[in-house]
């Protein structure tokens, strides 16, 4: 009995026949998983899986129509769940940003720790140490007083990166963090990606559709296909080569750049 | 010395009013217009300058204060906006759209059916910040401290939602009430100001010293103090304009903004290209 209560207690996410529809369109049906605290688990899959949507579910930005879901204990959809999302960082993919817009990365990053500071409180000197910190852990701080507009895409991510440091969260949702960067670029985010992963033991969940991307420190792999799971298991048997090809509907699964050091395939 | 300040008090009263109203109206207009400008949805202005209008003639034809039908419909006109434009049935530009083709059409119904001469209804297209009375400067001064008041205590929430929302939404803020809240001060600094400023001429106070502010800096805290700075600029030599060769005051101060706002466009540091230099010689 404890021993059933201890499992249960180290899953910080369970998804039970979770459905999301989006209008006419059903994005995820019936999905079912569960996460334990300190895992890296990756998500693959082609585009229109489902896999962006699941994360959401995660924190709350996707709602159920049907099913349940859990997250450090508490059902994301629920009132109040701006409280959850404190604790669960979102790395978004890369997006275009009004180049004008009124907001320097410092600032940007320092809003990771908004949620948590609450209403009233405004950020102190040690807070603006954490982001300054934040910002020198991804390698941007010379980019510090830059407006947020003016990045390219890979110091984009990084920042974004940085935000969700200086959030501090008990889980990490990157989403598709390396898409349409440099391979340089890429192989730096997903070391630093496998860094923090290593230094604060945290929960990841890791989505590509690019499996030259995959870190290394995945060690579970869901494959999505068509909104539902449609394989699961440790990733040195999720990435068989025929397994891939099937996922991909007959095709060569995406690889993009020749991988050289921290990653998975 | 106090004799010539009573006696010039009473009889420049009415200038020291309007320029009292132009200084709330200003600071008021421009806060809130730096979150209508900076979220790209400047014609959410015109929209609710136009539920105002709506809201006022229909008090003129009921015969209730029209400030109270202004506040009304402005504040109706943002509740039903926001929840439009946050389901996304409707992409915001057609929402507001809708809403006001709306508010354009109770306006000339509440117009075509207010009795009697129609000056009074008229009014309010161009305002009358020369015939201010204590009340409007009440509400007007009111309005102006409780924008800049809540601007003061969440800053970082207005902030983070301004610059960029699903980021701000990611991080535990609560988006959707700090949303609301801007939305209702810009309804409510709008149905405030519509007297003095009038309502065709309301939405320009709204967006140009904000535009203005928006073309020179990259920080949000310089963008709100420069907006307000050029609200007040823009209403107070607007009215000394209008002083000066006997113009339409509500004209001249939104001419004014305009000026700003073109000057500031031409000394944008935005637009500005960084000089191309040679990289140095290498051997």
């Amino acid at each position: 009995m404890d021993k059933v209560s201890t499992a249960e207690d180290a899953r910080v996410i369970q998804i039970e026949d979770g459905v999301v529809s989006y209008r006419a369109n059903v994005a995820l049906h019936g999905v079912s998983l569960q996460v334990r605290e300190g895992e890296f688990l990756g998500i693959i899959g082609p585009n229109g899986a489902g896999k962006t949507t699941l994360l959401t579910v995660v924190n709350g930005l996707a709602r159920l129509v049907r099913g349940h879901v859990r997250v450090l204990g508490v059902e994301p959809c629920r009132r109040g769940a701006h409280r959850l999302r404190t604790r669960v960082g979102y790395v978004a993919q890369v997006k275009s940003v009004d180049p004008r817009l009124p907001i320097s990365v410092r600032e940007t990053v320092m809003v990771g720790a908004y949620g948590r500071l609450g209403w009233f409180r405004r950020p102190g000197r040690r807070h603006w140490r954490q982001a300054d910190e934040a910002l020198e852990q991804v390698g941007v701080a010379h980019l510090a007083h830059r407006p947020l507009g003016q990045l390219s895409g890979g110091e984009f991510q990084r920042v974004a990166i940085a935000r969700v440091l200086a959030q501090q969260p008990d889980v990490f949702l990157f989403d598709e963090p390396t898409a349409s960067i440099d391979p340089q670029a890429q192989e730096d985010i997903l070391e630093l990606i496998q860094h923090i992963h290593r230094q604060n033991h945290a929960t990841m969940l890791y989505v590509t559709h690019d499996l030259a991307t995959l870190p290394k420190a995945c060690e579970r792999l869901v494959l999505m296909k068509h909104g539902r799971i449609w394989r699961e298991g440790p990733a040195d048997q999720m990435l068989d080569e025929r397994l891939l090809k099937a996922l991909y509907n007959g095709f060569e699964p995406p690889r993009q750049h020749a991988p050289t050091r921290g990653l998975r395939t | 010395m106090a004799t010539d300040w009573i006696t010039f008090q009473d009889q420049y009263q009415w200038l020291l009013n309007a320029a009292a109203a132009g200084f709330c109206a200003g600071v008021s207009c421009s806060l809130v217009g730096v979150f209508v400008v900076t979220m790209h949805l400047s014609f959410l202005g015109v929209c609710i300058a136009h539920a105002a209008f709506a809201g006022a003639l229909m008090g003129v034809w009921l015969r209730f204060d029209p400030l109270i039908g202004a506040l009304i419909f402005s504040l109706a006109a943002t509740a039903v906006i926001g929840p439009m434009s946050e389901r996304g049935d409707l992409s915001p530009d057609t929402s507001i759209g809708i809403v006001f083709s709306l508010m354009l059409g109770l306006a000339f119904l509440f117009l075509g059916l207010a009795p009697g001469s129609r000056t009074e209804a008229l009014g309010f297209f161009w305002g009358s910040i020369l015939t201010v009375t204590g009340q409007d400067l009440l509400f007007l001064s009111i309005t102006a401290l409780l924008v800049a008041g809540l601007l003061l205590l969440f800053y970082k929430e207005v902030q983070a939602v301004v610059c960029h929302r699903e980021v701000a939404l990611s991080v535990g803020i609560p988006v959707t009430l700090v949303f609301y809240g801007m939305l209702f001060a810009t309804g409510a600094t709008i149905a405030v100001s519509l007297r003095s400023i009038g309502g065709l001429l309301i939405y320009s106070l709204v967006l140009n010293p904000a535009a203005a502010a928006f073309q020179l800096t990259y920080s949000l805290k310089r963008m709100l103090v420069l907006a307000a700075f050029f609200g007040v600029l823009s209403c107070w030599a607007g009215l000394a304009g209008s002083y000066l060769w006997d113009l339409p005051a509500g004209a001249c101060i939104v001419l004014t903004s305009a000026i700003v706002f073109a000057l500031a466009t031409a000394f944008s540091p935005k637009k500005r290209v960084k000089k191309w230099e040679p990289p140095p010689a290498t051997d």
